[in-house]
Order: C-alpha cells, then sequence, then structure tokens
C-alpha cells in the first residue's frame, strides 16, 4: 500500500484563475504527494465527496475571490457530516489579515498568501497531514 | 596597431577582446543568470552588429507602425487614463466612477463580478460569496441604469471586461445609450468579448468554442452596421500573461488569436476592412522594462505586416494595432505592498515607451483586496506623473534605434512567427485550444518561473529576498455581504414586477435564433429591453448550445 500522503486541490466557486492551483499542485506531486485536481467550479458538496472518495488526507482550496468566508465554513461542517473530521484543511489565495481568526477557529491553519515559497506549503502538509496507516 | 586578425573580427568582438577580457580578469561579473523574466538570455552589451542586416524600424505612422501608429506620438493625444474600477452593488461603482472623473479620468473601465462574468444570476448555487464581490454585480438592464446614472454615456468611452456574457451586458449598455438619447453611431467604447483567451488562461467560458466564436462574429457585423465607432473586441494578452506566459508566448498567442478572429469574420462572410478597424488589443506590461517595450513595438508591425500579406486588408486602419495595457496583477506582492507603487510606476513607463494607447495602472493593495479610494487615487497619479513630469512623451518613440531595443524587437518578431507556423500546423487556434497547447506551454512556463523564484535566481524584493519580518497591516477595502443581500432581493422584486409573458417570449425568440443563423444581437437587445437577467439570456443559449468543461492540464 502506498504511504504517500494523498491530496485533493480544488477550486471552488465560479473564479477560474488557476495558475496557483496547478502550480501547486504541482510542487506537491513533485515532493512525493499523489495529487488529485478537480478543476474548476466546484461546490463544497463535490470537494468533500472528491475527498471522501479519492481518500484524501489534504484538501487544499485555492480561493481568489474573496468567497472564502462562505466556502471555507461549508466544506467543514461538509467534513465534520462525512466523518472527515481528520482530513487537513487549507487554503492559498487572496485572504484578508482580518479572516485569520475565524478561519483558525474553524480548524482551518495553514493559509498561505501571495508570495509564500512553495517548500513552506510542503512542509506544513508534510507535517499536519493525518498519518497514514 | 592593427593585424590582420584584427581585420577579421567585427567592431564588437574587437572590444572583447582588448577591453572586455582584461576586465574580466581583473573583476568577474556577478553570476546572474542575466535572463529577462521570461528566462531569455541578454548579452552584455549590444552595438550596431547586433542590428546589422535588420530593417530600418521606419518612421512612426507608417506601416509597418513599429514606431507607432500616430506620427506625433504623445504630442497629440496622451494615452487614455483608463482606471479598471468595479465592486458590490451598481450604486457603489457608480461612484466609484463619479470619483474617477473628478480625479482626471478620462475613460471608464468596469470590472463586473465573478456571477456576471459567467452567466449566472446571484441565487444560483455557485455565487455562494461571489455576489459584488471581484468587481460590479449587474443582473439586468435596471443594474446597467443604476450603474451610468448621472454619466453621460454619449460623453465618456466605456471599455467593459466582459466575454463570454459579452452580448447581453453590450446590449444592455446600448439599451442604457439609447434611454439617455445617445446616438449608436456616435458612441464609443469596448467590450473585451474574446473568448479565445478564456479557454487558454483565465477560465471564464460558457458555451463551447465555436458557438462562442460565431457570438462574437455577430457582434462584428452587428457593430458595423449600427454602432460604427465601438471597438468590438479587446483581443487580450494580459490574462495569456498572468496566467504564467512568458513576454513572447503573451505577444505570440494573442496575435494568433487576433488573426484567428478575422478569419472567422472573413468565413462569416464580412470584408476585413469592415470590421478590423474596430478590433483592439490588451496587453500586460509586467516588470521586465526592456523586454516590455519591445514586445509592444514588435506586436505593431506583426499585426500590420499580417493584415496586409495574409489577409489583403487594404485600409491602413485594418493595419494599425492599437492597444490598451494594464500593469502586471501578478507582480504585486502582499508584502511590502508600498513597494509595489515603484513596481507599478516601472511597468506603466514600459508601456508608455512601447506606445501604449490606453493605461490602467494597478494600486498597491491589489495582491491583498481591491483597491481602496485612496490607493486607486495614487495609481492614476502615477500615470499623471509619467504623462506630465517625467518629459517621455515629448519625442516619438524615444528608444527606437537603440541596438538593445530593435534586435529585441526584432527577435520578439522571429520568435512569434515560430509560434504561428505551429499553431496553423494545428489547423489554427481553435485546434491548437482544443489540443490544450497554449494551456501546456503556459503551465509550463509558469512552473519554471516559481522554480526560479524559489532557487532565488529570480529575486522579488520583500517576497524571497529582503524580507521584513515586522510588517505592520495596512488598511483594506474590506467588501462584506450587503451587495449580495441587496442584490438577491432585487432579482426577486424584478421577477415579480416584469412582464414575465414578454420575458419569456423574448427568450424563445433568441433560443429560435441561435438554433439558426440570424445575428443573436438583435433577439438579445429585446431580452434586455423585457428586463431578462443575464442568468436567464445565457441559460437561454447554454439550452441550445450546452456548456463547454475542459480538460484541466497541470
Amino acid at each position: 500500500m502506498s504511504q504517500k500522503i494523498r491530496v485533493v486541490i480544488a477550486k471552488p466557486g465560479l473564479d477560474g484563475h488557476d495558475r496557483g492551483a496547478k502550480v501547486i499542485a504541482r510542487a506537491l506531486r513533485d515532493a512525493g504527494m499523489e495529487v488529485i485536481y478537480t478543476g474548476l467550479r466546484q461546490t463544497p458538496e463535490m470537494i468533500v465527496s472528491a475527498a471522501l472518495q479519492e481518500d484524501a488526507d489534504v484538501i487544499g482550496l485555492s480561493i481568489l475571490s474573496g468567497a472564502h468566508m462562505h466556502i471555507c465554513p461549508r466544506v467543514m461542517e461538509l467534513l465534520k457530516e462525512k466523518g472527515l473530521d481528520d482530513v487537513q484543511v487549507v487554503i492559498g489565495g487572496i485572504i484578508p489579515d482580518v479572516d485569520l481568526p475565524k478561519l483558525n477557529g474553524m480548524g482551518i491553519r495553514g493559509i498561505f498568501i501571495p508570495g509564500t515559497p512553495m517548500q513552506h506549503i510542503i512542509d506544513y502538509i508534510t507535517a499536519n497531514a493525518r498519518a497514514r496507516v | 596597431m592593427k593585424t590582420v586578425a584584427d581585420s577579421a573580427l567585427t567592431g564588437k568582438q574587437r572590444w572583447e577582446r582588448d577591453v572586455l577580457e582584461p576586465a574580466l580578469r581583473k573583476s568577474p561579473e556577478r553570476e546572474g543568470p542575466f535572463t529577462t523574466i521570461s528566462g531569455r538570455a541578454i548579452d552584455r552589451l549590444y552595438t550596431a552588429d547586433d542590428v546589422a542586416g535588420l530593417r530600418d524600424a521606419g518612421n512612426p505612422g507608417e506601416f509597418p507602425y513599429v514606431r507607432g501608429i500616430h506620427p506625433t506620438g504623445y504630442r497629440g493625444k496622451l494615452w487614455t487614463m483608463r482606471q479598471f474600477a468595479g465592486f458590490g452593488t451598481p450604486e457603489e461603482t457608480n461612484q466609484r466612477y463619479l470619483d474617477l472623473i473628478a480625479a482626471g479620468g478620462t475613460g471608464l473601465s468596469v470590472a463586473f463580478d465573478l456571477p456576471t462574468l459567467m452567466g449566472r444570476d446571484p441565487d444560483h448555487e455557485l455565487c455562494l460569496g461571489e455576489v459584488g464581490k471581484c468587481g460590479v454585480s449587474v443582473m439586468s438592464l435596471a443594474d446597467m441604469e443604476r450603474l451610468f446614472a448621472g454619466i453621460s454615456l454619449a460623453d465618456i468611452t466605456t471599455s467593459m471586461t466582459i466575454n463570454s456574457p459579452a452580448p447581453m451586458i453590450f446590449a444592455m449598455y446600448l439599451v442604457v445609450a439609447e434611454q439617455q438619447g445617445a446616438d449608436w453611431k456616435t458612441i464609443s467604447g469596448t467590450i473585451q468579448n474574446d473568448i479565445l483567451k478564456e479557454f487558454i488562461a483565465q477560465k471564464e467560458y460558457i458555451f463551447p468554442p465555436r458557438a462562442s466564436m460565431r457570438l462574437i462574429t455577430d457582434i462584428f457585423a452587428f457593430c458595423a452596421e449600427e454602432v460604427p465607432k465601438w471597438n468590438t473586441i479587446s483581443v487580450s494578452g494580459y490574462h495569456i500573461r498572468e496566467a504564467g506566459s512568458t513576454a513572447l508566448q503573451e505577444l505570440a498567442f494573442t496575435l494568433r488569436d487576433g488573426l484567428e478572429y478575422v478569419q472567422y469574420g472573413v468565413d462569416a462572410g464580412l470584408d476585413v476592412d469592415d470590421f478590423v478597424p474596430r478590433m483592439s488589443f490588451f496587453f500586460n506590461s509586467h516588470s521586465d522594462f526592456f523586454e516590455e517595450i519591445a514586445k509592444y513595438r514588435a506586436a505593431r508591425q506583426l499585426w500590420a505586416e499580417a493584415m496586409k500579406h495574409r489577409f489583403g486588408a487594404k485600409n491602413p486602419r485594418s493595419w494599425q494595432l492599437r492597444f490598451h495595457t494594464q500593469t502586471a496583477g501578478v507582480s504585486l506582492t502582499a508584502q511590502q505592498p508600498y513597494n509595489n507603487v515603484v513596481r507599478t510606476a516601472l511597468q506603466a513607463l514600459a508601456a508608455v515607451l512601447g506606445g501604449t494607447n490606453s493605461l490602467h495602472t494597478n494600486s498597491l493593495d491589489e495582491a491583498l483586496a481591491l483597491p481602496t479610494r485612496e490607493t486607486a487615487t495614487i495609481a492614476l497619479r502615477t500615470q499623471q506623473i509619467i504623462a506630465h513630469e517625467s518629459g517621455v512623451t515629448h519625442a516619438v518613440d524615444p528608444l527606437g534605434g537603440s541596438y538593445f531595443i530593435e534586435r529585441l524587437t526584432q527577435d520578439m518578431i522571429d520568435g512569434t512567427l515560430k509560434y504561428w507556423a505551429t499553431i496553423d500546423g494545428m489547423g489554427g487556434m481553435v485546434e491548437a485550444i482544443e489540443r490544450g497547447y497554449p494551456q501546456k506551454e503556459i503551465a509550463e512556463a509558469s512552473y519554471q518561473f516559481q522554480q526560479a523564484v524559489e532557487r532565488k535566481e529570480k529575486v522579488i524584493v520583500g517576497v524571497n529576498e529582503f524580507v521584513q519580518a515586522d510588517e505592520k497591516p495596512i488598511e483594506i477595502l474590506y467588501i462584506d455581504d450587503t451587495a449580495s443581500s441587496v442584490q438577491l432581493q432585487r432579482l426577486a422584486e424584478l421577477k415579480q414586477s416584469r412582464d414575465n409573458d414578454r420575458v419569456r417570449r423574448t427568450l424563445e425568440a433568441l433560443k429560435a435564433v441561435a438554433s439558426g443563423d440570424g445575428n443573436t444581437m438583435v433577439p438579445l437587445l429585446e431580452c434586455v429591453r423585457a428586463y431578462a437577467t443575464v442568468g436567464e439570456m445565457c441559460d437561454a443559449l447554454r439550452e441550445v448550445w450546452g456548456e463547454y468543461e475542459e480538460v484541466p492540464v497541470i
């Protein structure tokens, strides 16, 4: 059985700016993780169901449109409903400082704004993804 | 003393031997790499040797227009200072426009929110949290009336960044103009209306490529008759560059997109000289100063030659490439945001030295949020300082004849022709996109750039070098959900108050034309007059044509 960390990278909402999502997907793959990229225009339901089907350890959400305070709570709620509480959710994109405490409160601690080194994201995921048996 | 060997050397080779090599032995150069932001190697010195054999760049106002389309450059008319803005409700954005006009802005540029750009009404499930966030929400003619309240469409030019729903939004603008009593024959402005770069880069597509191309040629034909001064398309490299392409890829793919539109127009039975003069372009201005200037100069020559020789255009206006420029959003950093003012000023200067016809300068806080009123003003002031204080506007194409610039310009031209040959070999740009060719090229370039940043081969001040630990956060524009609730309520009220039978009839008429081969602008104007929503009009066409889904390329 593969011990690789499994990551679902998703683009929720209507935004199509996928440069960041694709660069991160490739960087995580090059770092030895198993990466599933959902493509564009995913609802929280679609993302959580992809995580379930793919047995993901980590969900990476790329959000640049300002919709994170709507999308993140819904994803966290659905994960809880499906019993996937131990799936680590990280987000990347344009996230104002004022939203950080609220996102932390939901259990999202890996929040990466523009300019974050890729190695930093790889290290964070490696340290925080649930242990694979 | 001159030896035999000396006479066999060029001036540059002799200099390298006699002057450079001893100097390098004493003090070597920095490690480099000395490459542009696009990864192109740059020589240490350009001399007459580097331009030997190149054709003379000619003069401004003359074919092939390398040095500009106007004989007087900016001495006649400065570029249009067109600041892109939009957020929240139509009323909030209307206020920002009135502010920009009062501050000396000379054209409007509308940013729509994602639901509008994607042809969805705010009550669709994918619009969760998106209404009024990245731009202004425009659902129906009623919102367009609010957006331009107190602004005379006869007296201002408006650029609208809208692509898949361009025909619907344009129809709304035309109806507002009609209500104000403005003449369609004299109003002017631009719709972006460039779907190919959406498939390639920004991904705001709705319908499949061929149906999308038909909407565009319908607009070409409609405007040639009805709105002759309107710029029917702004073929855009901006988004291609933001998605991570090199400068050369931006140039080559954008102009090749332009050729594709011309070909589709010709295939639809239009005369080149009837619609090409109303085509315009939109480029990025990134941080690599000289590479950008060369790109704009090359663009003019490539377009002029392609129109004249490939399409047999006879009207000089068809040969003249006009373009808008926006400084590179992707170059802005969330870290030490005030540094972005300097980046933007340099990028704006490159666009001006390249002869841009209009310009948007980004605000310092745009890696964090939409700009505040204050930062948007500094961005406009940056253009005004270049225009009125720097003196760069006095002489036309002031860098023309520089060995370096002319060499770079020629290399941009040669590289573009190579890309065109590849794309022509695939059958055209639509076919290349269907194969994922430009998408793959861009994804690869963007990954290579990111790797270079990680290795610090490319320095980004404040991000991978000169990092500051104790940064104080700046105040940003925070857009709450008020706009969303206002727009949702308005949508419900609209559906109560309008004549819904009329809406149904006009939508049916739209579907009938879309299934046949009439011009879709005609039934769309009727839908708009009946206050059909953007979502309803797009849904009607989704029923006829289906929706496009891409296979993602990583």
